[in-house]
């Protein structure tokens, strides 16, 4: 049998493939020319009206102090460092929100739709009020309620023995860093490590014998004794950094402040809304022969949500989810109403004291943009593990 | 499809330099000034609610419209935030920023624009409750302090705080409404800007205006000037002697009341010739003989100014101070109109 004919590429005119190829190498160029001309527009203008510009003032010092920073920040480092802080806040902020919005959210989407009339109408009472009201106000809200009902300096509650909860937060003693925190840090790489370790055992047993021995306590235990013994080879530092009372402020410590927690009430509360709403439109994406076929099984109705229709679910849930993740850290930059000093309240200090607007702005963008492509890199690798195989 | 992307980027192609003609020929073009000012500072730039705006900077646009335009209410008003001012200048939105702004030597050297001259000058102090008993800001160690974002408030305060080694710690809030009501909540220990500033918000934004004191040191030099852009050395130029010629007609006695009087009568060569009778500087500016007799006239010398938005007898209540004339002993020197 003779082998087919070789498939002739022709470069004419006529070819449609190669018109569609000749056509998106022109848009392409065009674009890619509008925006050099974009570009070198913007610079001749800013240099023709004498604005400076230019990365280099990244290395001078910042010459302002950050209100609350992971790391201690002096106002004699440079603005690069201040803008890292920045990024630093932004993403404590933002991660501790996403984890807790998550866990909010997916609760009240199971409860709108729970036999039950009471937690049925609260959670649709919490979803409709607070996905209409804008979330500048809500943080406004919640920063006029702490800044109101916490007591002021002088009267500081003491929940525990050097701790402090005013005006300025809740004031707690902080682990001076020691170089042997290193072994603590390590311990607790370790038992993280040993975690894993103990669910790949876990699913070896199940599938060989069918028990499920525990896996939370062993797993919490394992973390902390880890952790315990990295402390303790790393020569057990235990300095602490307790907060004192001046004359007039409690300083030192740890805080978590009401900016702090404005922002993270506010983020946490409005994005709940919007994923309960999504939780819930996966869980009703799920046909209902699953459901009779569940009950069948005899799986009280935890085991059916669990092991049944959230798998399912997750399929319908995880891209839009990813969507209001990243529109929490994004809303995080909401933070500077409020007074929290995040990636955009350090950028708008820094752009007036320099006057370099657009380095500044192109800066935060590149932030938001690299922590935006991180989460939704990290979900998609999550959608594709969790997405259910169709056979 | 096509045709519609080739004549987007044809167009995009002639959006260029949008500000090829000098500033002044636009306002005359325009018939209007457009003057950057602050949303609501009571004595330098607020609104009431009718719409009117008054205050020490409003009066600055509003000489200097009646000198240019023959007409003080022919201004559009432009309330710009701390982060919005200068862009706004830079990209040719308003003509004038009159926003209680600091000359400073990054925002002359850097920003594309220059400082016409001083019209207030302020230095940053601190507010505090009366009930703490401070008395000094030498007393504010570890204090929590309120501050605005975008301005110069926040490199003085860290500043300040080295120097004298107070260890203060920042609550930086994008607007002003925010953090005047988290220092009157009593999320922070004192309060931080121009001291002009400090008594026009514990007049207005404070809830109760007694239970709060200005304290006496004031830790960095603000002096406030309008600023417009650079290319247009014609404009730069009235907008600094309209101004001047403020304060020169104080300095020899021209009031609103009485200008016309004087402009008709006085028999003094320096009234004559600021108010044209004698000679014509204004053809020298660009303008006619009457700019400064229409600057005076429509809010009246430099003292007045003052007397009337920010001095003993308005709501502020703040003395002459250094803001007097330089024969009375306070700064205001302006070279002379001839």
């Amino acid at each position: 049998m003779a082998a087919p004919p070789p498939k002739s590429r022709s470069w004419s005119w006529r070819s449609k493939a190669f018109r569609g190829v000749l056509y998106q190498v022109i848009v392409l160029g065009l674009l890619v020319a509008a925006a050099a001309y974009l570009l070198s527009n913007t610079l001749e203008n800013m240099r023709a009206r004498g604005i400076q510009s230019g990365f280099d003032f990244i290395w001078q010092p910042a010459g302002f102090a950050i209100g609350e920073s992971v790391v201690p920040f002096d106002s004699s480092e440079s603005y690069g460092k201040a803008f890292l802080v920045g990024l630093s806040n932004t993403f404590r902020v933002a991660l501790t929100g996403i984890v807790l919005a998550t866990i909010i959210g997916t609760l009240v989407g199971i409860g709108r739709l729970s036999r039950n009339l009471l937690v049925r109408s609260l959670s649709g009472a919490y979803v409709d009020l607070i996905r209409n009201v804008p979330l500048l106000l809500q943080l406004f809200i919640w920063y006029f309620v702490l800044t109101e009902l916490l007591p002021p300096i002088e009267e500081a509650f003491h929940p525990l023995p050097g701790m402090f909860l005013s005006k300025n937060g809740l004031q707690f003693p902080h682990p001076e860093w020691a170089p042997g925190h290193w072994g603590t840090l390590a311990g607790f790489v370790v038992g993280l490590v040993g975690v894993w370790g103990w669910s790949r055992w876990v699913h070896v047993r199940r599938d060989a014998t069918g028990q499920a021995p525990f896996f939370a306590v062993p797993a919490l235990a394992i973390v902390v004794i880890a952790t315990a013994a990295g402390w303790l080879l790393g020569g057990a530092p235990s300095a602490l950094d307790f907060p004192e009372k001046t004359e007039i402020n409690v300083v030192g410590g740890g805080a978590v402040t009401p900016e702090f927690l404005t922002v993270l009430l506010g983020l946490t509360i409005y994005t709940a809304a919007y994923i309960a709403e999504v939780v819930r439109a996966g869980i009703q994406s799920v046909p209902y022969g699953q459901h009779e076929a569940s009950v069948s099984l005899g799986l009280t109705r935890a085991r059916e949500l669990r092991l049944v229709q959230l798998p399912q679910a997750l399929r319908v849930i995880i891209p839009p989810l990813t969507n209001q993740y990243l529109n929490l850290t994004k809303n995080s930059s909401l933070a500077v109403a409020v007074g929290y000093p995040d990636l955009v309240s350090i950028s708008n200090t820094s752009l007036n004291q320099t006057g370099r607007a657009i380095e500044c702005i192109a800066i935060v963008m590149a932030c938001y943009l690299t922590l935006s492509l991180l989460t939704s890199a990290l979900m998609n690798w999550y959608n594709r593990r969790a997405a259910i195989k169709e056979r | 499809m096509l045709k519609h992307a080739v004549a987007a980027t044809l167009a995009l192609a002639f959006v260029g330099a949008a500000h090829a003609g000098k500033t002044l020929d636009a306002i005359n073009q325009r018939g209007q000034l457009v003057c950057g000012v602050n949303p609501n500072l009571q004595g330098f730039s607020a609104a009431d609610s009718q719409g009117n705006w008054a205050g020490l900077d409003v009066d600055v646009c509003k000489a200097i419209a009646a000198s240019v335009l023959k007409d003080a209410g022919k201004i559009k008003w432009v309330p710009l935030n701390a982060q919005q001012r200068f862009a706004a200048l830079q990209s040719g939105e308003i003509d004038i920023l009159s926003r209680n702004t600091t000359w400073t030597l990054t925002r002359d050297a850097s920003l594309g624009l220059e400082f016409t001259g001083v019209t207030y000058y302020d230095g940053q102090g601190f507010m505090v409750p009366v009930k703490t008993k401070i008395t000094s800001a030498k007393q504010l160690k570890g204090a929590t302090v309120c501050v605005q974002s975008g301005t110069t408030t926040e490199k003085n305060l860290n500043d300040y705080s080295k120097s004298a080694g107070l260890n203060m710690k920042p609550v930086v809030f994008e607007t002003q409404e925010a953090a005047d009501k988290a220092y009157d909540a009593g999320r922070c220990q004192a309060y931080t800007t121009d001291a002009s500033g400090l008594a026009s918000i514990r007049n207005k934004a404070l809830s109760k205006p007694e239970d709060h004191v200005i304290l006496p040191e004031l830790i960095s030099k603000e002096p406030l000037g309008p600023s417009v852009r650079r290319g247009d050395d014609e404009f730069f130029t009235i907008a600094k002697w309209v101004v001047f010629a403020l304060i020169e007609a104080e300095e020899y006695g021209i009031t609103q009341a009485n200008v016309d009087q004087m402009k008709a009568e006085s028999k003094d060569p320096v009234v004559q010739r600021i108010l044209g009778t004698s000679e014509d500087t204004g053809k020298l500016l660009g303008l006619d003989k009457d700019w400064a007799y229409r600057a005076i006239k429509a809010t009246g010398n430099y003292g007045e100014i003052f007397e009337r938005n920010v001095g003993p007898k308005s709501p502020l209540k703040l003395p002459r101070g250094a803001n007097n004339l330089w024969s009375k002993g306070g700064f205001m020197y302006a070279p002379p109109v001839r």
